[in-house]
Parts: C-alpha cells; sequence; structure tokens
C-alpha cells in the first residue's frame, strides 16, 4: 500500500548518492590499509569483544558524544540532540510506518515522508491512548529534540562565547553550503508535517498539529499547495545535503564509525601516510575544540594552523609547510579532541615527507666501548644546558650507591627527537642505531632520564630489551626502597607537567607523589593532561622567539597563580624556558631531591659532589 | 618648595646631576636604594680604556655633594603629581620593620640605572654551579681586594676565559641588545689579568668586538700585540666541570668553522646591562612607556633625550640602555641643565 509522489526523487536520488559515495570511501580504506592492518581488521571484526567495544564506542561517542559532553556540556548537548535526535527518528519513524503497511522490506523515504502519505483523524477520546498517537507523540517530541539542538547551533554561529568557546571554526563554501541544508532539514520537516496535519485536520502530534491548526488560521492562500511546495523543500534539502556531504565535515559522520572499528582492531597512525591518517582527517568534525586548546591561539594570537585547520588540509591534500611546521607538538589539542584524533602524528607525518630529502653527517661520532654498570644515565643534551639536573641526579645516585655510568657526559649524544621533529627519520635512525649498541655494550637492567623528550623517544622508537623511567619514576622508587631518604623542605611549590612527560608519557602520579614527600605542594588552575605548554617545544620551528614568549609569559600566569616559592618541573627544556620570564625560581624534580637529602650543607652542588667522590 | 629637586637613584648619574643642581641653587634630596651612593661604579676597581681608579672618578663626583640631602636605603613606593609639585613616598629597607616617609619637589630626575644580567639565568655557563665561573663584576671585586685573582682551589690560572654578550645579543635569554661596555671591559680585564699573571693564557669568546670609543680599538691591538691575549670568535654553547675543578668550554671558532673545546681554570662572563628591577614600579607611578627591551624611552632619542614627556619628570643615565661612565656624566649634566631650566620657567610663570 506505499505510495508514491514525485517530490520524494530529490531526497530518493541523494541517498542513492551517499550509500553509493560511503561503499567506495570504505571500500578505498580497507583495501589501501597495510597487510598486516588488514589481517588486524579482519580478525577484529571476528572477535566478539572487539565488536561490541566497538558498537558500545559508536552508541557512546557517535550519538551521545560523551567525550564532548564532559568537555563542553552545552556543546555536547548540541551535537547530541542532532545525532540522537536524527537517529531516533528514522528508527522510530520506520515502526511506525509499519502500523500503515506490513510489508518487510519499505522504499527508504515512506517513513521519512510518512505524515505526506497518513493523516487520519484521531477522533475518538480514548484515541490518544493508541500506539499510533503514541508515535505521533514520540516523533514530534523528537522533532523538538532536534530543534533545540539547532536553535543552539544558530546561537552558537552568532555568540559562540556563550558556549565557552573563544573560537569558532573557519568553514569552507562546501561546508556553508551543507551546513545551511542541514539547518534547513528539520524546519522543513516542521512546516510541512503542519501544514498538512493542519490541513487535514488530523494526523500531527502535540507539535505539529497545533501549529498545523494556528498555521492555517493565520496563514491565507491554498494551504494544500503550501504544504506540498514544503514537502518539496525538505526533500530537496535532504538530497542536496546527502550530495554535499562527501564534500562537506559532515563526511564525519560515517568516517568516525569506520575509525572507531579500526581503532578496536588495534590499527594505528603509520610513520607516513596511510589510509588510516586519511581516514581520521575525514572523521573531523570540525568541532572546533582544539583551537580553544591551542596556546598558540590564545596565548600568541597565532590562527590557522590549529588540528582543525591542519586535518582539514590533509583531507584536501593541501597542506602548507607553513600549518605543517607551525606547531609546538605539545598534544594539548588531540588531548581535548572529542574524535580522537591524533593531530600530532599527522603533522610529524607532513614534516617527514617535507622533510626527508636533506642530509646530515654523523661520521663524528666514534664509538668506543661505554663500560659496564646496572644503570645507565642518559641526562639529554637539554640536561646539558641545565647542568643543575645532572649535577643533582649524580649526587643522588653516589648517595644511593647505584652503579651507574652517565652515558651521554660528555654531551655529544642525542637522543633523535629533535631530527624527528623536523622530520628528518632517516637521519634520527642512524643515531639511534649508535645509541642503542652504546646502551646493550653496558649490559645495564635499566636507563633512566632527565629529559621527557628522550624518556618519549627511548620508548617508542628505541625497542630496548630494558627498562626505561623518566628520573622523577626513578628517584620515587628509590624512596620507595629506602635507598635514599628524603626529609621535606617544607616550601611551597607547583609542579608543571611537561608535555611529553605528561601527555606524551603519561607520567602523572610519581613526580606528585615524590614532591608530596619533600615540599608543599600546592594546586595549579591547568594539570596534568590539561597542563599548559611552557612555549619552548623543540616541535614550533618557524615562529619568532617573541611569539614564543607570549605562550611562556602566558603559561607562567597561570602557574604562579597561587604564589608559590618554587615552580617545579621535571625537564631541562621547561626549566630554561620559564627560567627566561619567571621571578619565582624554578627547579627541577631532581634539584629538590637532592637538596633534600639530609646532612647536605648546600654549599655549591659541585662541592658536595665532591666530597661525596671522596667518601665513597 | 618652588626649587626643591628629588632625584631616584644615587649612581653615577644621579650624584653627578646633584652636584650640578646644588650649584644652580636648588634645594637636591638625593634617595638611593642601597645603603651607600656610587651604584655600579663603587664596584669597581679600574675603568677602561686607560685602566685608571674608578675610585678617582667617584671621589671626583661625591666632591660635589656637600649641600645634596642623601637618603640611602630608602625604596619609592608612590608618586604622585598635582599642578606642579610632586609629592614622593618611600619606605625604608628593613627586614623587621618599614618606615614610612614622604618628600615633596617640584621636579623629578630618574637616574635608577642598570642592574646586571643575573648570571644563573644562562644556567649552560653553570654561574653558582661550578665553582670557577665569575661575572665580570665578581673579578672587579677581586681586583679591587688586592689579594689576586686564583681558582676557589687556591691555584693561580694558567688559562682564563673571557665569554662575552653574556646576557646580551641573546634571543634565547630574551636581551636582543648589544650592553656596549663589555667588550671593552672583556678587552680591559684580560689585559689586567696578563698583567698579573704573564705566564698565564687569557682568551676572550666573542661575537664581535664593537670597540666603538676612542682609544678602544688602539687597546683591542694593545691586547693582542703587547700581551699576547688571544680572540676567539664563537658564541660559547655549554660548560662543565672536571673534578679537579678546571671548567670545559663548548664553542665554535666560527672564523675557522670547528667545533671547539677547551679547558680553562677560570671563567669570566661579562654579563651585560638589564633594565634595573625597581624602573618599571616607577614608571608606571609616572605613565612612563619603556621599550620592548625594558629600558625607558625618552621623548625623543635625538632632541629631548632627557625628557621623560611628563613635565617636570627628567631621566639620566643607563636607565635608558646601556652606557659607559664618561657618556653617563655628560647624559646626567645635559639633564640637570633641562631640569634647571625648567625650574626657572615655571616659579617664573608661578610669580
Ligand atoms: S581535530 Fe578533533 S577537536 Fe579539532 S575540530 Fe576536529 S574533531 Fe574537533
Ligand atoms: S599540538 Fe599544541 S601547539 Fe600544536 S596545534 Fe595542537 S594545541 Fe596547538
Ligand atoms: S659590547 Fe660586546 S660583549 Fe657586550 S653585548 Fe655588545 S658585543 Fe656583546
Amino acid at each position: 500500500m506505499i505510495k508514491f509522489n514525485l517530490f520524494v526523487l530529490p531526497f530518493s536520488l541523494g541517498l542513492i548518492y551517499i550509500v553509493y559515495s560511503i561503499i567506495i570511501h570504505y571500500y578505498r580504506w580497507i583495501k589501501a590499509l597495510p597487510a598486516v592492518d588488514k589481517v588486524k581488521l579482519a580478525t577484529g571484526i571476528r572477535t566478539p569483544s572487539k565488536v561490541t567495544a566497538s558498537l558500545k564506542e559508536i552508541f557512546l561517542e557517535g550519538l551521545i558524544h560523551r567525550k564532548l559532553w564532559k568537555r563542553n556540556p552545552l556543546l555536547g548537548y548540541m551535537h547530541m540532540s542532532f545525532a540522537l535526535g536524527w537517529f531516533l527518528l528514522i528508527v522510530v519513524g520506520n515502526l511506525e510506518s509499519r502500523i500503515y503497511h506490513g510489508a518487510y522490506i519499505n522504499a527508504p523515504y515512506y517513513p521519512i515522508f510518512l505524515k505526506f502519505f497518513i493523516h487520519d483523524r484521531l477522533v475518538l477520546f480514548f484515541e490518544i491512548f493508541t500506539v499510533p498517537a503514541f508515535f505521533r507523540f514520540i516523533m514530534d517530541f523528537l522533532l523538538l529534540f532536534v530543534l533545540s539542538g539547532l536553535t543552539l547551533a544558530l546561537i552558537k554561529r552568532k555568540q559562540s562565547k556563550w558556549f565557552g568557546m573563544k573560537q569558532t571554526t573557519q568553514h569552507s563554501l562546501f561546508d556553508r553550503v551543507a551546513l545551511s541544508c542541514l539547518w534547513m532539514i528539520f524546519p522543513m520537516r516542521l512546516l510541512a508535517e503542519s501544514y498538512t496535519a493542519g490541513y487535514f485536520g488530523g494526523g500531527g502530534g502535540f507539535l505539529t498539529q497545533n501549529l498545523g491548526n494556528l498555521l492555517i488560521a493565520v496563514t491565507p492562500g491554498p494551504a494544500e499547495i503550501i504544504a506540498y511546495f514544503f514537502w518539496w523543500s525538505y526533500s530537496l534539502v535532504l538530497g542536496l545535503f546527502f550530495i554535499m556531504m562527501p564534500y562537506s565535515r559532515y563526511m564525519h559522520i560515517p568516517s568516525e564509525l569506520l575509525l572507531i572499528v579500526f581503532r578496536h582492531c588495534g590499527i594505528q597512525s603509520k610513520k607516513w601516510g596511510s589510509s588510516f591518517s586519511d581516514l581520521e582527517a575525514h572523521s573531523c568534525s570540525r568541532c572546533g575544540v582544539c583551537i580553544d586548546a591551542c596556546q598558540l591561539d590564545f596565548a600568541a594570537g597565532i590562527r590557522n594552523i590549529q588540528a582543525v585547520y591542519l586535518i582539514r588540509g590533509q583531507r584536501d591534500q593541501y597542506i602548507t609547510e607553513y600549518i605543517a611546521m607551525t606547531c609546538m607538538i605539545c598534544g594539548r589539542c588531540q588531548e581535548a579532541c572529542p574524535v580522537g584524533i591524533k593531530a600530532d602524528s599527522l603533522r610529524l607525518i607532513k614534516r617527514r615527507e617535507i622533510g626527508s630529502g636533506q642530509v646530515s653527517d654523523f661520521s663524528y661520532i666514534t664509538s668506543t666501548h661505554p663500560g659496564f654498570a646496572d644503570v645507565v644515565y642518559f641526562a639529554g643534551c637539554m640536561s646539558h644546558l641545565t647542568p643543575s639536573i645532572h649535577i643533582a641526579m649524580e649526587g643522588i645516585f653516589k648517595k644511593a650507591g647505584v652503579n651507574y655510568l652517565f652515558m651521554d657526559q660528555d654531551g655529544s649524544i642525542c637522543c633523535g627527537r629533535p631530527l624527528m621533529l623536523a622530520g628528518k627519520d632517516k637521519q634520527a635512525n642512524e643515531l639511534i642505531e649508535f645509541n642503542k649498541t652504546l646502551i646493550r655494550q653496558t649490559r645495564a637492567k635499566l636507563l633512566v632520564t632527565s629529559c621527557p623528550i628522550c624518556y618519549k623517544v627511548f620508548r617508542e622508537e628505541y625497542n630496548l630489551p630494558i627498562r626505561i623511567q623518566h628520573h622523577s619514576q626513578y628517584l620515587l622508587e628509590l624512596v620507595k626502597e629506602g635507598k635514599i631518604a628524603l626529609q621535606s623542605q617544607h616550601r611551597k611549590v607547583v609542579y608543571h607537567d611537561p608535555c611529553d612527560l605528561g601527555r606524551g608519557g603519561n607520567v602523572y602520579e610519581a613526580p606528585r607523589e615524590l614532591l608530596g614527600k619533600i615540599s608543599d605542594l600546592v594546586a595549579t588552575e591547568k594539570n596534568c593532561a590539561d597542563a599548559l605548554c611552557c612555549g619552548g617545544s623543540l616541535g614550533l620551528m618557524n615562529t619568532s622567539i617573541q611569539k614564543k614568549d607570549e605562550v611562556t609569559r602566558n603559561a607562567l600566569q597561570s602557574l604562579l597563580k597561587n604564589e608559590p616559592d618554587i615552580l617545579v618541573t621535571a625537564c631541562p627544556l621547561c626549566k630554561k624556558t620559564f627560567s627566561k620570564h619567571s621571578q619565582t625560581e624554578v627547579r627541577d624534580i631532581a634539584e629538590l631531591v637532592h637538596d633534600a637529602i639530609p646532612g647536605r650543607n648546600i654549599l655549591s652542588t659541585r662541592a658536595i659532589l665532591e666530597t661525596e667522590t671522596v667518601t665513597s | 618648595m618652588g626649587n626643591s629637586v628629588i632625584i631616584i637613584g644615587g649612581g653615577i648619574s644621579g650624584m653627578t646631576a646633584a652636584g650640578i643642581l646644588v650649584q644652580q641653587g636648588l634645594d637636591v634630596t638625593l634617595l638611593e636604594k642601597e645603603n651607600e651612593t656610587g651604584g655600579h661604579l663603587a664596584r669597581w676597581d679600574r675603568l677602561f680604556p686607560d685602566r685608571r681608579k674608578a675610585s678617582e672618578v667617584l671621589d671626583f663626583v661625591k666632591a660635589g655633594l656637600n649641600q645634596v640631602k642623601i637618603v640611602t636605603g630608602v625604596t619609592v613606593t608612590g608618586i604622585s603629581k598635582h599642578d606642579y609639585d610632586f609629592t614622593i613616598t618611600t619606605r625604608i629597607q628593613h627586614p623587621a620593620s618599614s618606615i614610612h616617609s614622604q618628600f615633596s619637589a617640584s621636579a623629578l630626575l630618574l637616574a635608577t640605572g642598570f642592574d646586571l644580567f643575573e648570571a644563573r639565568k644562562k644556567e649552560e655557563y653553570g654561574y653558582g654551579i661550578y665553582n670557577n665561573v665569575i661575572t665580570s663584576a665578581d673579578l672587579e671585586d677581586q681586583f679591587k681586594s688586592g689579594k689576586g685573582i686564583l681558582t676557589r682551589e687556591g691555584k693561580i690560572p694558567g688559562r682564563i676565559g673571557l665569554v662575552h654578550c653574556v646576557g646580551s645579543r641573546d634571543e634565547k635569554v630574551g636581551n636582543l641588545y648589544c650592553s656596549k661596555v663589555c667588550c671593552v671591559t672583556g678587552v680591559k680585564q684580560a689585559i689586567e689579568l696578563k698583567e698579573m699573571y704573564p705566564a698565564s693564557e687569557v682568551f676572550n669568546f666573542y661575537m664581535d668586538l664593537r670597540m666603538f670609543d676612542r682609544h678602544f680599538e688602539e687597546l683591542y691591538y694593545e691586547a693582542q700585540q703587547k700581551w699576547g691575549v688571544s680572540f676567539i670568535r664563537g658564541r660559547l654553547s655549554e660548560c662543565a666541570e672536571n673534578p679537579d675543578g678546571s671548567i670545559i668550554l663548548k664553542t665554535e671558532d666560527t672564523l675557522t668553522g670547528k667545533p671547539l673545546k677547551m679547558t680553562v681554570d677560570l671563567l669570566i662572563l661579562l654579563t651585560g646591562f638589564v633594565p634595573a628591577i625597581g624602573t618599571s614600579a616607577i614608571c608606571g607611578m609616572l605613565g612612563l612607556k619603556s621599550g620592548t627591551d625594558g629600558f625607558v624611552n625618552s621623548a625623543d632619542s635625538h632632541t629631548s633625550n632627557n625628557s621623560s614627556g611628563v613635565p617636570g619628570v627628567f631621566l639620566a643615565g643607563a636607565l635608558k640602555g646601556p652606557i659607559s661612565i664618561g657618556e653617563a656624566i655628560a647624559d646626567a649634566r645635559a639633564a640637570a641643565v633641562q631640569l634647571a631650566g625648567y625650574i626657572k620657567s615655571t616659579t617664573a610663570y608661578n610669580d
């Protein structure tokens, strides 16, 4: 008993187009996966636990937008009302349409335009308790739900500040056309259904029926034709939206579904661009959350380089060198991203493409046997610019009676990260191989580093068969094992999470626990995963020192709000960067630990080291 | 009250101006935050380019101060202006108590000078960490003490390094400007060290040598030809310490393009000028502007370099940027003449 009318054609054509387009995209992404990833995908989708986990995440992130809720409730509601509301409209609409026809398969347009075909009156009082009335109520309720989200979206365009957002994404032409269509869909539906319900005096729910009656009463003209016009408009904007979708940001909806499945199957971003990166790029909703997270934006006024713009560039196969290079790789944006897009990896891929082809020469490094030890200590080249850090570490090693070897004592070795950040991976690999041999030769069981950057690189790129610790973790372990005893100095301190130790290495607790033992630790405004970058990042290569200074000063302002005696960090680069602008003393956690070892007369660090050397 | 003047800062500029202004018959009060007047000059042993005693210059300037009311150990906490009169509140620096007092004046001269760059900020050079790394000012202290220059271990330094541009011309510490006088100070100190220890080797590590004034270039030649001081062009990158206390330097010789590693027994950091810590607060009280380098801007750097732009407030000396002793004296005199002229014109107007 399915009916037909010409106006359903634009919608139907659009639908065919988008379904076809999604299939093609999915096919291409899967086909272009490296062989290992294909195997992962094939096994993943046959593993029930992974499938359930994917479905759960699709529900929570794709429909409810849980992460966005946590970040920004208003924005979360807005996205949820669109996604969940629309989804339910389709599902419930489908069920509703089944009252009126018995076939298992119906034409896709039928539930969408149901009210055009069905407008029977519910006359008797008890009929409001019947199944059709129930559906009409639910459908109107859902429509209202979506429209509430739409209202918020309109407000956000005009007044993003009300959403706690300072910036809103600058959209491209396709995005704006698609956006206009999207915004028209539900008002058109409301008007079409209302006019029809009003004209026939039935078929609508609490919203559409009452609004319809009102509209018929107040608007002159042939109601039937007006209603028909709106049905056409509704179908046209729907169709157009579907056709624009693959070219606009709304492609993020189907893309994110596949991305979630990929991730649950263990597929990750590669060093060089892969179809996974392309899929990630398509999954960005351009929500703009990353813009507000970026200190280059809010502290230094550098716009148009943030994750959202990088990703748009990636999608359109057009990333300028400026965008690729202007970023501190601080990880704040990817931490904030509700879709979980690893923008830093994408940016490094681009840098690799730009940086490859340049050569450098490491023939100057010569290898001599380093000697044997239990612990290899790697200060890192940055710590050589802040010698009090490695001097403190050596003092502690000696105090604890550790058999250690100071691998880069003369400061000539580099972990390779600066080269990687510049996109010169080939050269970095040469260095890495050289260092690995050195480390292996020492036969140590543990590698301790003072630099979070080295820490990250050792763990992610070296593939070493031994334990790797940042000194904050190591020092805490020494305390717990009773190898060093500490006495609190009761100085009021704040702790700054270095990007590569916190977001990059997931080390948040060890330094805090350690500081709790030796000082009076007070809170900062932003901390842990939300911590600010010091502005000294090696990753930011093409930006003036003045801009970096702005980032640093802004971060200091936030960190020093509680007026601590000492600003403590756990990274030589942060220490150096903050010292430049801070009136408050800036120190590394290792220095504080060294000071907290009882019986130390603070003459000069070196003098202590010498007496310790003499006695040991 | 029509002819009272307050000078903030009792260094060479403030004292020079004070001497001129009392000569003009004005009633001068000099406020100094330290317990002694004399500023940085009081710490210096001998001056470039002729290596005369700094104390001679200091004595000359101080000789003119008999009529000046000198108040030391005070910090300016507030300045207000009503018509032609200024009211200045100060606090006596004392750990236990703080005593506030007030001064009034018809004109102000700011001569708050400069601070030496805090060498600890350049941590890679190891000042405050390695015992045998000292600053040029520490070296002057030691020259003054007359006990000779020894390493912390009590030995005569066989090899000495002097590092130019510490805290100047260095984006990494945020100071882009040249401090102007450290180059010639480095040459002077190198010669003095050679005078003291002819057998020792002395190396100056520089980026450019800025021998801008009369006799400076000659001094540089003398250092090389007569005293055998070596000049190495290259910025020091970092230092480390040997177990015996000697210092390992890492630098690059940019003339030969080779990385260079060298051990010295004593390392002297030629620290540059930074704006004095209290100056920005005083500028804030008067609404004066500073440049991006933090030094105070005058009304016009060519034609009104002693005017602040605020009527009755004048500027003298190194608060406007790095200058030598000779220049500071000349600048202070110029400021004094302008200030006296201002007082004259306003009193005439008031009468
Ligand atoms: S990258 Fe993430 S946070 Fe940024 S716009 Fe895209 S989805 Fe939003
Ligand atoms: S990594 Fe940091 S600097 Fe780069 S875009 Fe993201 S938030 Fe901004
Ligand atoms: S005077 Fe010489 S040492 Fe001083 S900042 Fe200028 S160039 Fe550097």
